[in-house]
């Protein structure tokens, strides 16, 4: 190697890495950094007990078990906010399947040769995407609903589904035009039918694409569930508001709701990611 | 190998022919006028400057581009853009693309048998039977299991060849099939794409690899501008192209 003499590259068994040693100065950084952010926290919540305590704002913290649940006779009879989490989650899966469905069709239909196909796409997205989904939510109940005799759940549930599956159809295609075109033409040249080629080779590489906004997606649907409480269906937000006119206890009632929604969403992105991870396993080399 | 090309130009059926082939990205004309017959077993070779429309024109064989006009023929059967049962066709052209393209979601024997299963209806077992006879042929069957970013690129190239003789094509279509490869890497996919030759595959091969066009090649196709210039056999190409632009880029080519 030094005096001109022909050697082979060293084995990279020999090459170890310098095991990294305990770096103070990180240490020192990084705890002042999450002491930081605590001592934030620790304002804001102070700020709030104060605000609350000089409108002498009475607490009743202890009130709000059988929100959740009471036990009468050794038998579990569930509270409101359950009952109401129970009606959101039908809610929103339902709508959210329904939504990711119409999404995936209408992507479909935009990039398709059929011109009626686009004309339609094109009207739908520009329709729902324009106005607001209060108005959606009352064109729903009040006109489609009577008409179609559908009830105030399955009202809330296409109101919801029609609106996000917009959001979902530009996700998707965004996803599915992603997809490297030779991927296509690989598939093409192997003789795939459209059917088995998107199926197949462009639909598993669109979906790690498609997912983390899918996510992001299906959270704002989660929060957007709560809307439907103006027509009285008795989801979380609905019973919420019930228990505050029963109750008054308006501070308890809104972050017990707020936190049920935070659970369910941050919920929903891990058990996403982790499916993410999975999908992604053939990118990371052995 | 060169002597061939007087032999076999007359007399067999041509498995692919092109009569007037036209095509147009918008004003812009990318193919004008083509006419180019190649018979059962043929190898040729299509060179060019870039932008010529070398690779335009074999994909349009198989319908990864669409003609404005004139005919294309393969093995009898005339392709027209958007026609139903393409399918039928593109399972006797192979293709291999200058990016490999492989399906980086399935691994090297998924790659293979994909087309078989889908599109010959072929049983998994006997896809993969047939799957890694052929990655043993290009010599990466123990590859079989790794998926394709865990390959070279040279290994790459060998699995996407393996993938379209999967699908027991009459014909083979080559684009760049060198071009993105490290110079080492290059001699393995040559020799994979000599051997077939010498089993007798028709191949319509775009490269710029003139050693592979001199052994290989019956006849060597020069394009410019989207028409071509000058057919002939390699020997008189290389040694005596009768055009200036062919001169002029046999030059360029052998000047370094």
């Amino acid at each position: 190697m030094s005096d001109g003499k022909i050697t082979n590259a060293t084995n990279q068994t020999l090459r170890r890495r310098p095991t990294a040693l305990f770096n103070v100065r990180h240490f020192v950084r990084a705890g002042s950094q999450v002491g930081l952010a605590m001592l934030v926290f620790i304002v804001l919540g102070w700020l709030i007990w104060r605000g609350a305590l000089a409108m002498e704002y009475n607490w009743q913290w202890y009130r709000v078990q059988p929100f959740f649940y009471k036990s009468i006779d050794g038998e579990i009879i569930w509270g409101p906010l359950v009952r109401g989490l129970i009606q959101t989650l039908k809610l929103a899966s339902i709508s959210g399947v329904f939504a990711i469905l119409i999404g995936f069709l209408v992507a479909i239909a935009r990039m398709s040769s059929s011109i009626a196909g686009r004309i339609i796409a094109t009207w739908y997205l520009e329709a729902i995407r324009n106005t607001p989904l209060l108005v959606q939510l009352f064109l729903f109940y009040f006109v489609l609903a009577p008409i179609f005799g559908m009830d105030r759940f399955w009202a809330g549930v296409l109101c919801l589904s029609f609106f996000e599956a917009s959001f979902a159809a530009e996700i998707i295609r965004g996803g599915i035009q992603g997809v490297d075109k030779g991927q296509f033409e690989a598939g093409d040249a192997i003789g795939l039918k459209a059917r088995d080629k998107f199926r197949f080779v462009v639909i598993p590489q669109a979906l790690p694409l498609i997912l983390p906004p899918l996510t992001g997606l299906l959270i704002s649907l989660i929060k957007h569930s709560a809307i439907v409480s103006v027509i009285a269906v008795a989801e979380l937000t609905t019973e919420g508001l019930n228990l505050i006119s029963d109750t008054f206890m308006a501070f308890e009632v809104w972050f017990l709701v707020a936190g049920i929604y935070l659970a369910l969403t941050i919920s929903l992105s891990i058990i996403i990611g982790l499916f993410e991870k999975k999908l992604n396993s053939h990118r990371r080399t052995a | 190998m060169t002597n061939n090309a007087d032999q076999t130009t007359p007399q067999s059926t041509p498995i692919v022919e092109l009569v007037g082939v036209c095509k147009w990205y918008g004003e812009f004309s990318a193919l004008y006028d083509i006419n180019l017959s190649i018979s059962n077993g043929e190898k040729v070779v299509i060179c060019g400057p870039s932008g010529s429309g070398k690779s335009t024109l074999i994909r349009c064989i198989n319908q990864l581009e669409v003609h404005q006009a004139g005919t294309i023929t393969v093995s009898g059967r005339e392709v027209k853009p958007e026609m139903k049962g393409i399918e039928h066709i593109r399972r006797d052209v192979g293709m291999v693309f200058q990016s490999f393209n492989l399906f980086p979601h399935l691994t090297v024997v998924d790659n293979l048998t994909l087309g078989p299963i889908r599109n010959l209806g072929m049983s998994k077992d006997d896809a993969t039977k047939t799957a890694m006879e052929y990655l043993e042929r290009v010599q990466i069957a123990e590859q079989a299991d790794k998926f394709p970013v865990q390959l070279s690129g040279g290994q790459q190239q060998r699995v996407a060849i393996a993938r379209a003789l999967c699908m027991k094509p009459k014909l083979m279509l080559f684009d760049e099939p060198t071009s993105a490869l490290d110079p080492e890497m290059i001699s393995g996919v040559l020799d994979v794409m000599i051997e077939l030759a010498n089993d007798g595959m028709t191949m319509i091969v775009v490269t710029h690899e003139m050693g592979f066009a001199r052994q290989v090649a019956d006849r060597v196709v020069f394009m410019d501008n989207g028409e071509i210039v000058e057919i002939a056999d390699p020997e008189t190409f290389f040694n005596n192209p009768t055009t200036d632009r062919a001169q002029l880029f046999l030059s360029q080519l052998l000047s370094h």
